[in-house]
């Protein structure tokens, strides 16, 4: 098992040196790209543009080039912007950070517990009217928006019904949670319940069919032989073995929302997370903010996707040898 | 053997609705098994031994199926039982193991988990004490180093060992009956002789009657002590298996039987089959339809008679039925399933 799970971070490095390697040759190298022309500005003559190649380091070989940028994110940390000169690039990404933690961890726990809650009661209970009630909640879940529904969300707690039913729901924003817990988690309910209930709506109905074919399995036909009561089967051993799959996909899900998938929720919300700093980024494109935030999202989904795949082995001791 | 019967079952009905209507698969079968004795169920697939008994342990889940009859084990009708008295039958007083070891356990857990999950359904014991008897359990059914592989998943199994775990599984409470369906099909050969062989001896070990359900006459001539023929639903020939194999009188048993390649003797061309597939008869003998004995007597349906403890539902005259089937089969006279049947009793 540690072996394994040496060798699985292993890969993980590996990937994440592709990928910054990649990311770095599609902002810097690729054919009619000039970073130095975006910076000069329009119409710049072609002695400053000479003068920025050379103080941005752009008259170096590639490999040089590369190494200069990587020093900068990870060793000096000093990575500076192309657009604002002088604002830090770290900085900026470490203050996102934690925005989207809290709002991606809570939507997760959220979308999990209910996920799994409405998957397996539709399961268990398929046949009768439970089942399909449930499954049209899931469907509602996921049929709908995060964007608008975040902005209905709004106009309704902010505004139509703010000074009666709602006249709790603080503004719009952020309140760090080493400032106030109470706060951060008040601030935080409302994006989380928007984003937990598209996941919650995928979550439910991926668990109910592995749910309903795993109770098809000829392992439940030999648990019910053994004499077990219909609970323990359900749940040592039909729901056991559905929620491999779906552990597999939380991981996909939460580490791309970590590195910026839960950009509408964000920018809907006012939270000045990580999505909504590559959106910013994208709109002036600045280079370094975002390889930076691209890098910060592939270390992300690659370090999820190793857990994952870890605690898969956990979960499906079939997987341990491969 | 004493002569009062583990298990009774009396004109089960198994019935299901489907869209097309009502579909029985069980038609009022009627059978016993005495403690300790083996009996082996035999048909086609399609023929109800399956089903019947999923039937007899209340498997069957659908709610759209209808059972209806008695079974009566150590004297409590089993259909009457509530589903809690019924949890406690299966798996502690009768087991059952199924077709293909390679999906019959949960994938997740250790095997002997999963044997011990199931003592510890039934009996109060601690887990440690539930782990030692799984390893007792694992070496008696012929798992080298029990110990070691106790804690072993079972995809780190062959076909063959997964069905001694299965087995050991179910022999774990020391039931009084043990059903089989088709324990051997799904491995090779040399693996289902090993197998049976496993089988008769903890039948001698553990007292277990067996319900051995089967397609394969030849693993009913090795194991069984009754046969029970099985058609469309139905029992049409129920007797001692050398009675069965030496004097067969249903057609259908003489196209079982006459469809085992044999392996002496000159070689046929072409294996004898019996024609068409199963399937519903309108009202009359469920076999007149590929029968190649049929007559008007068969648009009736004939009940399961006969004497000395040989039945068969058949309207062919009680005499001369050997002659009846020699008339239309002109194979050799000693078929090669009666050959393996003598060889059998020669053994004991």
């Amino acid at each position: 098992m540690i072996g394994y799970i040496l060798r699985r971070f292993g890969a993980a490095v590996l990937v994440l040196f592709a990928i910054s390697v990649l990311v770095f040759l599609i902002f810097f190298a690729t054919p009619g790209v000039d970073p130095a022309a975006r910076i000069a500005g329009k119409n710049a003559d072609p002695a400053t543009l000479e003068q920025v190649r050379a103080s941005f380091g752009f008259d170096q070989p590639l490999p040089v080039q590369y190494l200069m940028m990587m020093k900068h994110l990870f060793v000096s940390h000093d990575l500076t912007s192309f657009v604002n000169r002088g604002t830090l690039v770290i900085p900026q990404i470490m203050d996102a950070v934690p925005v989207t933690l809290s709002l991606v961890v809570g939507a997760a726990v959220i979308w999990m517990v209910l996920g799994v809650a409405m998957g397996t009661l539709a399961g268990a209970m398929r046949g009768t009217l439970v089942d399909p009630l449930v499954m049209l909640l899931g469907v509602f879940g996921v049929s709908l928006p995060v964007y608008w529904l975040g902005e209905v969300v709004n106009l309704v707690t902010q505004k139509e019904l703010h000074d009666s039913v709602f006249s709790w729901v603080p503004p719009l924003g952020y309140v760090p949670l080493s400032q106030s817990p109470g706060q951060w988690a008040l601030h935080l309910l409302l994006p989380w319940l928007t984003l937990a209930l598209l996941y919650a709506g995928i979550y439910a109905r991926l668990l109910r069919g592995e749910l309903i074919q795993a109770l098809n399995e000829d392992y439940v036909r030999t648990a019910r032989a053994k004499g077990l009561s219909e609970r323990r089967i359900l749940i040592r051993h039909a729901l056991r073995c559905s929620l491999i799959p779906i552990v597999s996909l939380f991981g996909l899900d939460f580490g791309a929302l970590v590195g910026g998938a839960a950009l509408l929720t964000e920018v809907v919300f006012g939270l000045p997370g990580v999505g909504k700093l590559t959106y910013q980024a994208l709109q002036n494109l600045d280079l370094p903010v975002i390889m930076g935030t691209v890098l910060y999202a592939a270390f992300f989904v690659v370090l999820a996707n190793a857990v994952v795949d870890v605690l898969y082995a956990r979960l499906d001791p079939r997987v341990r040898r491969a | 053997m004493p002569d009062q019967p583990i298990l009774e079952v009396d004109d089960l009905r198994v019935s299901f609705r489907t869209g097309r209507g009502r579909f029985t698969a069980v038609d009022g079968l009627s059978f016993s098994v005495r403690p300790g004795e083996v009996l082996g169920v035999v048909g086609e697939s399609g023929s109800g031994k399956s089903v019947s008994m999923l039937g007899v342990l209340g498997l069957i889940r659908t709610p759209n199926a209808e059972i209806s009859g008695k079974v009566v084990f150590r004297g409590r009708d089993l259909l009457a039982l509530k589903d809690r008295e019924m949890r406690a039958v299966r798996g502690r007083e009768i087991a059952m193991i199924f077709q293909d070891p390679m999906t019959a356990l949960t994938p997740v857990y250790t095997v002997g988990w999963q044997i011990a999950e199931q003592i510890r359904a039934h009996e109060r014991i601690s887990k440690r004490e539930a782990r030692d008897r799984a390893v007792r359990l694992l070496d008696e059914v012929g798992i080298p180093a029990p110990g070691k592989r106790v804690d072993s998943y079972p995809h780190e199994f062959s076909g063959g060992m997964r069905q001694r775990v299965v087995i050991a599984m179910a022999l774990s409470c020391n039931p009084g009956l043990l059903i089989a369906d088709e324990p051997t099909t799904a491995l090779d050969v040399t693996t289902q002789a090993q197998i049976l062989d496993l089988m008769r001896r903890l039948r001698t070990d553990h007292g277990s009657a067996i319900v051995m359900i089967t397609h394969d006459m030849g693993v009913v001539s090795e194991i069984a002590d009754e046969v029970l023929v099985m058609y469309g639903g139905r029992a049409v020939e129920r007797g001692v298996r050398r009675d069965v194999f030496h004097a067969p009188r249903h057609p259908y048993t003489w196209g079982l039987l006459d469809s085992v390649p044999r392996v002496g003797g000159p070689r046929v061309r072409r294996l004898p089959t019996i024609p068409g597939t199963p399937g519903a008869s309108g009202g009359g003998c469920p076999f007149a339809d590929r029968c190649t004995h049929r007559h008007a007597a068969c648009e009736e349906v004939p009940s399961l008679t006969g004497g000395s403890g040989h039945l068969d539902a058949c309207w062919l005259p009680e005499e001369g039925r050997e002659r009846i089937r020699r008339g239309d089969r002109s194979g050799p006279e000693a078929s090669p399933a009666r050959q393996s049947a003598r060889a059998a009793d020669e053994e004991r």
